[in-house]
């Protein structure tokens, strides 16, 4: 099992009542209300907890990007990736990840995450994502093309990874005549991939067709098992029987001493109106051609205010209810995680330990909670129901180096 | 105005590539490309043409029911393939009449081949970046809202697309967008080299402009004006983008008296 902390890194100190007022806090809310000062102190807490995680023993530290919205204060997750690989020692630098179709150059992003790798000595793993919808309206990337300049980037930085240059590319979406960086991963052939998501169909396809792990963001116990139904079947389909270190986790989970005070800083994951990335303009997070055209109509009608929205909307106490939100003491926690293990049965699970206003007392409370007594029992429960992560067992990088491959059912 | 239009509809292949097109009346060709916002059923400015041209009305590929050309990265390319379409049809001279984002096309196709041209009329067109404002982003504002905007008159944008559009119009109307991104995304719905092409149109053009357009700056009729070498504009009153579907009879006894002079 590997256990990994994670804070979006809210930039907290924004009015929230001019949000409320504007009816959206992503894209086009205006940075006037983003305070540098509080910027500077929060960055600098967030160092703090990273190495708190580090000293509890924490295995990993989850990182992530968001543009133009004070729920997520990271704009290049890269850079407070390099920030670890120099201040950590020990802790596996989890990318979940970088925003691939908002790259208008991947080698450079190649490049980064090679020395990202060589500078942690090996530590890194390189998530990717498609990016939110209304990233791509902030970084000014054309919607309509966002899968396939994913895919397509992907593939070239792979190669920029695996292959000596020069060689030169001429795809579809990047064109490049000379790929050639003199700079390379240090993990062979290449630093592990996850990639994370919440409901695209065709993502979940597409890393288990590359035997890559998919993290579950945030979903709760049914719609992961659903997931993992899809994932399941398509490694089927291309040879391998999916386990638990193709399965990851992230999980809202406030630890605190007393159970008032975790409730109260719980409450905490919802300061964005529980909208997962922000109060959302429906527009500007489905732009067209973004989301799949299978689920073109309902997210049509979800921005014409006609439909709930297909992400799903649901109350904090549904939340506690259905364990998309976990809180209290270690006591009280460690049997509702052991629960979620027995029925979802990750090999990677990442708590998201505070959010919003939580004060960094509390927060540095809930991360040395979840590194000194939680992880540990957790630890014990994973051993005993089997749940492996990649590292654990050794796992190959990408289907494309697996030596373990059935014939493909299609074949047989 | 001619209410008894028979519109006859068939696809057309032009290099491979299948375009909806409708085609009625007789005498000399007129070419109407669309908005953005897709193609409607009832387009009484085409009747009107139709009763003293031979109209053709394509449906662009990608918009709304007809098939999307995966291969198409550009206004550019579609206007390309509008200048097959003629020539499949054996079409020479034909006149252009540009809506919005059609009245792009048309100006990329005037250039193309500036002998090879009738008239041109360009409404409320897309295609020059405005210098004082910008071209409205569709991408900031739900389907309904971006329709309305192209409407000064409400009332009339309740008569041709009702009150509450369904949401079939909805979806068709994403589905426009989709295609809109995919050739016009940056930069958004203009070209940087169409202004320098446009001095070699020297056929006789007519540039429209609702006074009340709030999609695309007034102040790009100059510009049009301006660049072709032989064009006069002309601006109507208390009407926004959508000219055609907002005053279709005010719209067709210009068009059709620039067409016959």
């Amino acid at each position: 099992m590997h256990l990994m902390y994670f804070t979006e890194q809210p930039m907290s100190t924004y009015p929230a009542d001019v949000g409320l007022d504007f009816g959206a806090t992503a894209l086009m809310f205006s940075n006037q209300y983003f305070n540098p000062e509080d910027g500077s102190r929060l960055y600098n807490e967030f160092i703090e907890q990273y190495k708190l995680a580090e000293a509890v023993g924490i295995d990993g530290i989850m990182l992530n990007e968001h543009h133009n919205a004070p729920f997520c204060m990271q704009a290049k997750a890269n850079i407070f990736a390099a920030i670890l690989a120099a201040i950590t020692e020990r802790v596996k630098i989890v990318m979940l990840g970088n925003p691939l179709p908002l790259a208008e150059n991947p080698i450079r992003l190649a490049e980064e995450l090679a020395m990202i790798d060589m500078i942690s000595k090996g530590r890194l793993v390189s998530g990717f994502v498609r990016g939110g919808g209304q990233e791509q309206l902030a970084a000014g990337v054309n919607p309509a093309y966002n899968r396939e300049r994913f895919e397509e980037a992907h593939d070239l930085v792979v190669k920029a990874w695996t292959e000596t240059g020069p060689f030169r590319w001429e795809g579809k979406h990047y064109q490049h005549r000379v790929v050639n960086p003199w700079a390379v991963p240090l993990q062979k052939p290449y630093p592990r991939v996850w990639i994370p998501g919440v409901i695209s169909r065709e993502t979940i396809v597409w890393a288990a067709q590359k035997r890559y792990p998919y993290i579950a963001l945030n979903t709760s116990i049914e719609q992961t098992k659903k997931i993992w139904e899809v994932y399941d079947d398509a490694a089927e389909e291309v040879g391998y029987t999916a386990g638990p270190e193709n399965h990851g986790y992230l999980l809202q989970c406030h630890i605190s001493d007393t159970e008032e005070k975790a409730l109260e800083n719980a409450r905490q994951f919802r300061w964005m109106q529980g909208e997962f990335t922000g109060l959302a303009h429906p527009v500007w997070s489905t732009p067209s051609g973004y989301s799949s055209p299978t689920n073109r109509r309902a997210f049509v009608e979800f921005s014409a205010g006609r439909r709930a929205n297909p992400r799903g909307k649901t109350s904090f106490e549904d939340q506690i209810r259905d364990t998309r939100i976990v809180a209290g003491t270690p006591d009280t926690v460690i049997p509702k995680l052991r629960h979620l293990l027995e029925e979802t049965r990750p090999g990677m699970l990442a708590l998201w330990g505070n959010d919003g206003t939580v004060s960094q007392e509390a927060s540095l409370t809930c991360i040395r909670l979840m590194g000194e007594e939680v992880f540990p029992a957790l630890r014990e429960t994973a051993k005993e129901l089997g749940l492996t992560s990649p590292f654990d067992v050794d796992a190959p990088v990408s289907i494309d180096y697996s030596t373990d491959l059935k014939p493909a059912a299609s074949v047989a | 105005m001619a209410a008894t239009v028979q519109w006859r509809t068939e696809t057309v292949e032009v290099a491979g590539t299948p375009v909806c097109l409708r085609r009625a009346g007789a005498g000399e060709p007129v070419l109407i490309l669309h908005h953005d916002f897709g193609l409607v059923d009832e387009l009484p400015f085409a009747d009107a043409l139709a009763a003293t041209h031979d109209v053709l009305v394509p449906e662009h590929p990608g918009f709304g029911a007809s098939e999307r050309a995966e291969w198409m990265r550009s206004a550019r390319d579609l206007a390309v393939l509008y200048r097959g379409l003629l020539a499949g049809q054996g079409l020479a001279g034909a006149s252009l009449v540009g809506l919005g984002f059609g009245g792009w096309l048309a100006a990329e196709m005037a250039t193309m081949a500036p002998a090879d041209l009738g008239k041109l009329v360009l409404v409320g067109a897309m295609g020059i970046q405005p210098k004082d404002a910008y071209i409205a982003d569709q991408a900031l504002v739900g389907y309904m809202d971006y329709a309305r905007a192209a409407f000064h008159d409400q009332a009339r944008f309740d008569a041709v697309y009702g009150a509450e559009p369904t949401n079939d119009q909805l979806e068709f109307w994403d589905i426009c967008r989709e295609m809109c991104f995919r050739i016009a995304w940056k930069p958004y719905m203009y070209s940087q080299t169409l202004p320098h092409l446009l001095g070699a149109v020297t056929a006789p053009g007519l540039v429209v402009w609702g006074a009340e357009d709030e999609i695309v700056p007034i102040e790009c009729a100059a510009a049009y004006t301006a660049a072709l070498a032989n064009a006069r504009s002309e601006t109507i009153a208390n009407c926004g983008h959508a000219v055609a579907l907002e005053q279709p009879e005010t719209l067709a006894a210009l068009v059709g008296d620039f067409l016959a002079g």
